[in-house]
């Protein structure tokens, strides 16, 4: 369980990027930030592994105050996946997967045996190990972030935007793919995205977030859009205007359901 | 034309290829001097250069400081330096160390700037500590400018160890010297030549090394680019 009790950021230069947000984040499930530019969402995120601290208030895990513990150990211990994948561009793509438990003293082989282990468990082909990340598509980098940020088998998993960089049709994909994955592994995951729909489909828990870093509702998909916390909440997802704002109508006997441009989504299935 | 005619005469002059003194001798003290002095300006301009690169702070001091060393004149550094410590190899040294410093630090920082932001951020958000993030990311991506830092450096300490003969009997600066002293002006121009070959095969090999530390995977991506983009578009591959 991630915990953060009344915590602020403000940066040197004044900027106000979170404000006193008080959230919990449970275990075993996936939690998404949302919301746009400025709204405090990655600041939020990269309080958790302290690549961030706080001005104000507590970030606990498991009870455990963040800044009492080590950050580089702290950040060993988390998974991070970030947008563009931040993969280490001199390196091979097995060896990227298998830095951080190199890192952790586990021997060479045994982390080079995980992490083609890890390969299949993101689907990729274990013939892609002894490529460099450039010479992979933008979703294969994709999954190869994701492995290792598995890689220590890690409870937390923090993904900072990770598929805002991909098409929409790898996009989908990797985004089935992590649904299955977190069936599997149960994680606590974090995420963040910009992208309302990501978050619907991902996220047990969405946190909806506004301009200078207030949280303007944390709740399930089916109880923000049931009902919205206020109208900002409310225009945010769309749930006046565009493919959100259903109605059925009748067509020649057919139920159909229609969006607030009167274009048809579906059949109403009876 | 007949100078150089001269000069080339008397660079394949066996006569001068022997004995103390000769060719061989005076190329080897031209080497060597290069050398270390190259090894004392890296030993202090390379950590500071990487430090300052990884840390960001200190780049304003180190542009004014490296400017200002550049716009010193390298014979009156040796001058003063002669005045002080004497005649022999002491002036020389520290002359040409301050010679070398801005092209080492420079290429120092500038290498360790020159990496994408967020490669550093995932190395460090991955739980890479400092001096990881320098030794197993910053420094081998920035080895291909760093490597060009040193070559520049090399270029210049090879060129101007001739000065050092203006107050020690070492080095290829000898030649020219004595020659310009006695009128010898195929020996002057012979040395001088010496000198410019040098530099150039040093440079050269330079040139190479710095082929060879581009990482693989750097490599990698300009040769996948050039080879599949417009055969097939990437993102299609999923």
């Amino acid at each position: 369980m991630i915990e953060f009790r009344g915590v602020t950021k403000q940066f040197p230069d004044g900027t106000v990027a979170v404000e006193g947000v008080d959230i919990v984040i449970p275990p075993h499930k996936t939690t998404v930030l949302v919301g746009s530019s400025g709204s405090g969402k990655t600041t939020l995120l990269r309080m958790i592994n302290r690549m961030v601290d706080p001005t104000a208030g507590q970030v606990l895990i498991d009870g455990t105050d963040v800044a009492t513990v080590e950050p580089v150990a702290l950040r060993r211990g988390i998974g991070y996946v970030m947008q563009n994948s931040g993969l280490l561009p001199h390196r091979k793509v097995v060896d990227n997967v298998a830095t951080v438990p190199l890192l952790r003293g586990t021997s060479k082989r045994e982390a080079r045996a995980h992490a083609l282990e890890l390969l299949d468990t993101v689907g990729l082909d274990r013939s892609l190990a002894e490529k460099y990340p450039a010479q992979l598509s933008g979703g294969q980098q994709q999954r190869v972030g994701v492995a290792r940020g598995l890689a220590v088998d890690p409870n937390i998993l923090l993904m900072d935007e990770p598929f805002g960089a991909v098409d929409p049709i790898v996009r989908a994909e990797l985004q089935q793919e992590l649904l299955r994955l977190q069936e599997e592994l149960g994680k606590t995951v974090v995420f963040v995205t910009h992208d309302i729909d990501e978050a619907f489909l991902l996220g047990d828990q969405v946190v909806i977030m506004q301009q200078g870093g207030r949280i303007s509702q944390a709740a399930s998909p089916v109880e923000i859009l049931a009902n919205p916390a206020d109208d900002f909440v409310a225009d945010f997802v769309g749930a006046r205007r565009g493919k959100r704002a259903l109605h059925v109508t009748e067509v020649d006997g057919q139920r159909l359901v229609v969006d607030a441009d009167g274009r048809p989504a579906g059949v109403l299935a009876s | 034309m007949n100078l150089v005619l001269d000069a080339i005469a008397w660079i394949l002059d066996p006569t001068n290829w022997e004995g103390v003194g000769g060719i061989p001798q005076r190329l080897w003290e031209h080497l060597w001097i290069s050398a270390v002095i190259l090894l004392i300006a890296a030993a202090i301009a390379l950590p500071v250069g990487v430090l300052v690169g990884h840390t960001g702070r200190g780049r304003e001091a180190a542009v004014t400081v490296s400017g200002a060393l550049r716009a010193l004149p390298t014979l009156g550094v040796l001058s003063l330096f002669a005045l002080w410590l004497g005649i022999g190899l002491r002036a020389p040294i520290p002359a040409l160390v301050i010679l070398a410093i801005p092209p080492l630090l420079a290429g120092a920082y500038a290498g360790i700037e020159s990496i994408d932001r967020r490669i550093v951020d995932a190395a460090r958000a991955m739980g890479m500590n400092e001096r990881q993030i320098v030794g197993k990311v910053e420094v081998p991506l920035g080895l291909p400018i760093i490597v060009g830092g040193i070559r520049s450096a090399t270029l210049q300490i090879i060129a101007t160890a001739t000065l050092a003969a203006y107050v020690a009997d070492f080095g290829l600066g000898r030649f020219i010297f004595s020659g310009l002293k006695t009128r010898d002006y195929a020996e002057m121009l012979g040395g001088s030549i010496l000198v410019i070959v040098l530099a150039l095969v040093v440079d050269g090999a330079f040139a190479l090394t710095q082929r060879l530390v581009v990482p693989a995977g750097v490599r990698a991506t300009r040769f996948t680019e050039l080879r599949s983009r417009p055969a097939r578009p990437r993102a299609a591959v999923g």
